[in-house]
């Protein structure tokens, strides 16, 4: 029997004289990962290995328990990290603080909630298997990785883990022409951006010699440069390809088209991923190694904002689909992040991380229901159809109801407590005009979710079989007017003017809504039966699967817990942030 | 380049200068090529180039290593690859490489080719290649190459290198997710029973395969075997790709 002690001699004697110390590997900082990975191997096995198939439930079983795990395992090292400060393990090449172990949680909490929203789709659609649990494991821990990720190099790496299943991911369901192209537009586009992304990293290693975030920042605290082309060459294209990952504006132009193509689970996966991990890599690149360059890249980041806000809110608007109406919502909601990066400050960078955690529940919560909506065959996504489902299923629009002005940032949701932080620290950092378009972007924004919320509580029109679009149009935008007539000047003052355009614009769609809702249940009754506007596939009910009921109930409950009483995330985000 | 060429020989060694310069032309000309060239071969094999003058520029910066892996991994395996996956498609394949899918795209994109030269020049101004070894990046210390390489490995991008291995393993689960056939929305009966697919099967290339594969009668129902084999990846990479061969455009002529 060959003990320990012998084996660590012939490795030294391998090694040589002069042999290599190898780094001290401090297993519970990287334990999220690798329970991640771990699961993921163990389901590939048990998959090849298990005579019969074995159902879906199965594999979301599993991975909500390895979402669940990694979950606890990253609260263990948030303990460690508040009580201990923070630290850097395997030479230096993992930053652990409280700013990666919020991702670490965050991530865990989408594993636990994308497969419960993907069981019933994957079971309608006859695309079942360990597939999708596997890549979204996989992804996960590239997420994790470029939250943690204290060099260039694993930070390309970990972008990569965390890219490529997501490509694979939009072309999941491969009977659908619309899907493989929006894996093979994601996935081109995609590599050309971590080409770009690649490069900015040599020059980066060029200007300062070092992959390492830490050497980065302290090598340019030392020294000045006398001619930075080089390093702000780098930097820009560093920000080239995390803005494609976030799809800030432009950069943005894959977004709508893929996450039109791609399975209505995947995109809400995809959605609040690769926004958690894109932001995370790149608010601590920038903040914590190039604060030095801050003056250069600040009116970048300025620029960027502003044209997200405004080309992602006014976008949305005239879109008829729904997934690109919430793909350009996005990127709206990009640019509202992008507003802590922005401000640079300890508060700014608090705010950020709020929202991204929020927004994670409210993407992921509003695919979820498009999938239902969309129905067998997953390509019903035209808004119409969202006519007067209030009727036909009162639970599921109530819910898309709470999650879509929680994205327009209605109080007593989660929505309104984001917006209003990352405003807040815009304003702190006399970012005015800022704020100012921020805003207004918010306005415009309240009016593309309002009107999907009147559409579905609007079962009133006189629809025979089938609704034309025509029909849909002209009703939704004067039944919305009034919210965006009275949002928009609001949306011209400061900070406080924000609580006044949520609560003005939701009060009116309350009041319509009510009194629409009368009008139709009074006009509906005789004539109508319930569902008569649905062309084509019937939609899934909200029943047909306790795990989506869960699942969205995760989401819906979060919204309106948190928006209730944001103190615990609130709390989190800030402390997160001065342990950084 | 007027006013950095005299510093480029001013501060380099003539052989160095010389190097740089060649290899460099090596490089431009074989990535214009890869872009210029109609026949895809052609473009393959200009990147071929494009790589040796690269793997010129490693020995020229003291990495041997890195030279010999750059010829071994990118011109002998990778451009191989494109020219298998070129072949595959059938190399007679006419692209119509002259339509303007977009109005005016061309003349966007080279005013913004120019910009961006612009702004190199720019940013670099009087930073012309002196061949001064950098301050901040060189490699230091005694040892060769390799051992300077592994022990990076190994200690500071060790982290990064076993990240490495789950890229691998999610390559090879992407992979066989989108190489197998389609599965049925319903599961049928009937249609050709041998999972393995003859060789005639149409293509089935992206849904339109699922279509294809139920009109000919003699179709392996891959979707099927999907079915029963569960859609559990692995077993069935030789479903798809077994079925997805076709001779007739597999043999270039």
């Amino acid at each position: 029997m060959i003990g320990l002690e012998s084996l660590r001699g012939l490795q030294g004697a391998l090694l040589g004289a002069g042999g290599i110390v190898l780094p001290h590997i401090d297993y519970t900082a990287i334990l999220p990962e690798l329970i991640l990975l771990g699961g993921m191997l163990l389901l590939l096995v048990v998959a090849a290995l298990s005579p019969r198939r074995l159902a879906t439930e199965f594999y979301a079983t599993a991975t909500v328990g390895i979402g669940i795990a990694s979950l606890v395992a990253s609260l263990v090292l948030w303990k460690d990290v508040v009580s201990h400060g923070p630290f850097t393990a395997v030479a230096k090449s993992l930053d652990i603080d409280g700013f990666a172990v919020l991702f670490l949680v965050l991530v865990s909490c989408v594993l636990i909630v994308a497969p419960m929203l993907a069981v019933g789709y994957l079971r309608r659609e006859g695309i079942e298997g360990c597939e999708y649990y596997v890549l979204a494991l996989i992804s996960g821990s590239g997420a994790m990785f470029m939250a943690s990720a204290n060099d260039l190099v694993l930070v390309f790496l970990a972008l990569e883990v965390l890219s490529l299943p997501l490509y694979v991911l939009a072309g999941f369901d491969r009977r659908r022409a619309a899907s493989s192209e929006a894996a093979i537009k994601y996935f081109v586009l995609g590599a050309f951006s971590s080409a770009i992304f690649v490069y900015g990293i040599a020059l980066t290693y060029g200007a300062t010699g070092s992959t390492n975030l830490g050497q980065i920042a302290a090598f340019l605290a030392r020294n000045v440069l006398t001619s930075n082309g080089v390093l702000l060459g780098g930097v820009a294209l560093l920000l080239c390809g995390f803005a494609f990952k976030i799809a800030a504006v432009p950069f943005h132009m894959w977004s709508p088209d893929v996450y039109q193509g791609a399975p209505t689970p995947a995109t809400g996966f995809m959605a609040a991923l690769a926004k958690a991990g894109g932001f995370a890599a790149l608010l601590r690149v920038f903040v914590t190694s190039f604060p030095t360059l801050r003056s250069s890249w600040q009116p970048v980041i300025w620029v960027v904002a502003i044209l997200t806000l405004v080309l992602g809110a006014s976008f949305a608007v005239v879109q008829r689909d729904i997934k690109r109406m919430l793909a350009y919502s996005s990127i709206n909601h990009a640019g509202f992040i992008l507003l802590g990066l922005q401000a640079a400050t300890a508060q700014g960078v608090a705010a950020s991380l709020y929202y991204l955690f929020i927004y994670a529940f409210l993407v992921l919560g509003s695919f979820a229901v498009v999938t239902l909506v969309a129905g067998r065959g997953d390509d019903q996504h035209d808004l119409s159809r969202y006519r007067g489902l209030a009727r036909r299923q009162p639970v599921l629009a109530g819910s898309f109801t709470v999650l879509l002005i929680a994205q327009a940032g209605a109080p007593f949701t989660t929505g309104f407590f984001s917006k209003l932080y990352v405003l807040q620290a815009a304003v702190a950092a006399h970012s005015y005009a800022l704020a100012a378009v921020a805003m207004g972007s918010a306005a415009i924004a309240t009016f593309f979710y309002l009107r999907v919320v009147f559409l579905m509580y609007s079962g009133s029109a006189p629809v025979e079989a089938g609704v034309s679009p025509e029909l849909v149009e002209p009703g939704a935008a004067s039944l919305a007017a009034p919210a965006l007539a009275m949002a928009a000047p609001s949306g011209q003052a400061l900070a406080s003017g924000l609580v006044a355009a949520g609560g003005a614009g939701v009060e009116p769609a309350w009041a319509k809504r009510s009194g629409g809702g009368s009008g139709a249940s009074g006009e509906g009754d005789g004539a109508e039966p319930p569902g008569e506007a649905t062309t084509g596939v019937p939609e899934t009910p909200l029943s047909s699967s306790p795990w989506t009921v869960a699942g969205l109930g995760i989401c819906v409950g979060a919204t309106v817990l948190f928006g209730i009483w944001p103190e615990p995330i609130i709390e989190f985000a800030r402390l997160a942030t001065t342990i950084f | 380049m007027t006013p950095g060429a005299p510093a480029l020989l001013a501060s380099a060694t003539i052989p160095d200068a010389l190097t740089f310069a060649v290899a460099a032309v090596i490089c431009v000309v074989g990535a214009l090529g890869v872009v210029l060239m109609r026949n895809p071969v052609h473009a393959a094999l200009s990147l071929v180039m494009t790589l040796f003058g690269i793997a010129v520029l490693f020995v020229e910066e003291d990495a041997q290593f890195l030279a010999a892996i750059q010829v071994i991994v990118y011109t002998g395996a990778i451009v191989v690859l494109f020219l298998f996956v070129i072949m595959l498609l059938g190399v007679d394949r006419r692209e119509r490489v002259t339509a303007d899918v977009f109005r005016g795209q061309r003349v966007v994109a080279l005013g913004l080719g120019l910009m961006v030269l612009a702004e190199v020049v720019l940013l670099a101004r009087t930073r012309w290649v002196t061949g001064a070894r950098s301050a901040t990046g060189a490699l230091e210390g005694p040892g060769t190459n390799v051992a300077k390489l592994g022990r990076a490995v190994f200690t500071a991008y060790l982290v990064p290198f076993e990240v490495t291995s789950a890229l691998l393993v999610l390559a090879v689960v992407g992979a066989v997710v989108l190489a197998r056939r389609p599965a049925r929305t319903e599961p049928r009966r009937g249609a050709g029973a041998s999972p393995g697919g003859e060789p005639g099967t149409p293509s089935g290339e992206g849904p339109a395969g699922d279509q294809a594969s139920q009109e000919v009668p003699h179709a392996g129902d891959a979707g099927g075997a999907g079915r029963r084999g569960g859609g559990d990846g692995a077993d069935q990479v030789g479903d798809g790709g077994g079925a997805r061969l076709e001779p007739e455009e597999v043999v270039p002529r």
